[in-house]
């Protein structure tokens, strides 16, 4: 295993973090805060409660999740994506490299920042609302999960990308959507019962429900429904990104 | 001399059907210089690409260091080292960080010692904490030799090193790369500038339309095909050439104050005596004479115009001292 080369490509990549700090950490603290502050602090008061948990508390983990799949993908996909657009991929590929330790670090670093944000966020809600973690554990093996699920997925949309509108179509057009739909902000008990079936092939539904148990103990769907609908989103996301490897597509021709 | 690189039956042919190499067998020795030259799109950067594992090979062996690129890639790519035809470098890091970087990527441990050493041999140890958005051309240049040279390699591929560089840095860079070569490093070149290759190559290869057309040493390539012109400059100007002379093939230039006369300088008979003795009796005055030798970059033109020529087969030994001559 070339250790020295995971090493140095994660604390690269990390780097990145630290040189464009206000854009990548500041920014989805303070975009996050502002949801906070106007669906918790101000509209939450007059909002009834959602399954015994103050509306403010309610949407925590949903804005936690739609902010952590956002900035996975983001990272992820910016993450090779640059590379390939400036041609300092050719280093990386030049390197005595397996394609295991490529995606450990390019996909490791997108998560480990994803995950520091959304610990930061969950810090800074407090600010904010009163809310408690019933399953700590639970919470955090979530958050790592759908951090590096998603950091998979993005780097996958930054190979295939072979533009800057492209990196942006799946977040902005698809993953966003599907977050907002996927019971942020409400339960999904509480729309028409044939809008309830759709919703169940939204696959954000899973991880916001499962991450929502590990606060409250309250679900839409069975935890053990959640996280194995996030498995198997990470299984086809390895998949995938296996392929890439396996055939070189628009990496190595 | 023991081989560092053995490439055996490469072919390459890209999704859209382009064939890219055809059939590349080549052997690069331990510790030679070897200038691979060719024109654009002749396949030189691709056999880079391929040997380096950037590019995958639709069919063939190669072998650096003893390793085979596919089964051991990790020996055989810790073995070498690139220094691409863009400058392409993550602008917005410090060279210190940069070179750290690739040494990391190749498996070695930190070595502070060794980076200062690259570097200062580079010129940009004063430079270490610039960000290399910052750097001129030139430094950027000398920067993705220094991320090359970071771990060590015992080969270094120098993709088109010099496009774009001053003459002062390109005589800086030529030094380098001679050090390099007493330090043991073998290195590969491909190169537009002809000139190049004739100051510092051991051995010449010529790729063309994905073929290699010829491999051989520089000094043997340059007195096997070199041919010699020597230039007559005459007292009075002429018009035409006399018929007596007719049959030394002269040709007259820079109107007619002067004829040229092209002979093999290998050859025990050049004919110079016989025809200063004819132009002599044709009653032609001699002002001056000045001779000069077929450039590497003649026999160069010479080849390649030979292989792009249709249905040329052979012959490109003989085109180049013709062609040679344009």
């Amino acid at each position: 295993m070339n250790g020295y080369g995971i090493r140095a490509l994660y604390l690269s990549e990390l780097s990145r973090m630290w040189r464009t700090l206000f854009q990548s950490i500041a920014s989805p603290v303070i975009s996050t805060s502002l949801y906070f502050i106007v669906f918790g602090a101000a509209i939450g008061s007059r909002m009834q409660e959602i399954d015994g948990v103050s509306y403010g508390a309610f949407i925590i983990p949903g804005l936690i999740m739609l902010m952590l799949l956002n900035e996975s993908i983001s990272n992820a996909s910016f993450g090779i994506y640059m590379p390939k657009f400036t041609g300092t991929i050719y280093e990386v590929l030049s390197a005595p490299l397996s394609p295991v330790e490529i995606v450990v670090g390019y996909v490791g670093a997108a998560a480990t920042k994803s995950v520091l944000l959304g610990i930061l966020i969950l810090l800074t809600a407090r600010l904010f609302v009163d809310y408690e973690i019933l399953h700590p554990i639970w919470m955090f093996g979530f958050l790592v999960l759908t951090a590096i699920t998603f950091s998979l997925f993005g780097f996958i949309i930054g190979v295939w990308a072979d533009g800057f509108e492209k990196l942006q179509i799946v977040p902005m057009m698809i993953v966003t959507p599907l977050a907002f739909l996927g019971g942020s902000f409400y339960s999904i008990n509480m729309l028409p019962p044939m809008w309830q079936t759709i919703t169940l092939f939204n696959p954000v539904v899973y991880l916001i429900s499962g991450f929502r148990w590990s606060f409250y103990g309250v679900a839409d769907v069975h935890i053990g429904v959640s996280l194995g609908m996030t498995l198997v989103f990470l299984t086809i996301c390895l998949a995938i990104v296996w392929i890439i490897f396996r055939t070189g597509y628009k990496l190595k021709p | 001399m023991e081989s560092v690189i053995s490439v055996k039956g490469l072919n390459k042919t890209y999704a859209s059907g382009f064939q890219a190499l055809k059939h590349i067998d080549l052997t690069i020795k331990r510790g030679e210089i070897f200038a691979l030259l060719g024109p654009n799109g002749a396949g030189k950067t691709t056999l880079i690409s391929i040997i380096c594992g950037i590019v995958n090979a639709t069919r063939g062996e190669v072998i650096v260091a003893g390793y085979d690129i596919v089964k051991d890639y990790r020996k055989a790519r810790t073995a070498i080292g690139l220094v691409p035809q863009e400058l392409t470098s993550n602008m917005f890091d410090s060279v210190l960080a940069t070179v750290n970087l690739s040494r990391g990527l190749f498996g070695k441990a930190p070595d502070k010692a060794h980076i200062e050493r690259v570097l200062r041999e580079l010129s940009l140890w004063d430079k270490r904490n610039d960000r290399i958005m910052n750097l001129s051309g030139g430094m950027k240049r000398r920067v993705l030799i220094a991320k090359a040279l970071a771990h060590e390699p015992e080969v270094l591929f120098l993709d088109e090193p010099t496009a774009g560089v001053d003459v002062e840095l390109r005589r800086d860079m030529w030094n380098m790369v001679r050090r390099l070569r007493e330090q043991g490093v073998t290195i590969i070149l491909t190169t537009h500038y002809i000139e190049e290759a004739e100051e510092m190559a051991d051995r010449i290869g010529v790729i063309n339309r994905g073929e290699i057309i010829l491999v051989e040493d520089k000094a043997d390539l340059m007195s096997k095909l070199g041919t010699k012109q020597l230039t007559i400059q005459l007292q009075e100007p002429l018009t035409q050439i006399p018929s007596s002379l007719a049959d030394y093939g002269l040709q007259l230039a820079q109107e007619g104050h002067a004829v040229v006369y092209t002979f093999d300088a290998q050859c025990d008979h050049t004919g110079l005596a016989d025809l200063l003795r004819a132009l002599n009796e044709a009653g032609l005055e001699v002002k001056d004479l000045h001779s000069s030798q077929s450039s590497l970059e003649d026999i160069f033109v010479g080849l390649v115009h030979e292989e792009n020529r249709p249905g040329a087969v052979a012959g490109a030994q003989a085109a180049a001292l013709s062609g040679g001559q344009a």
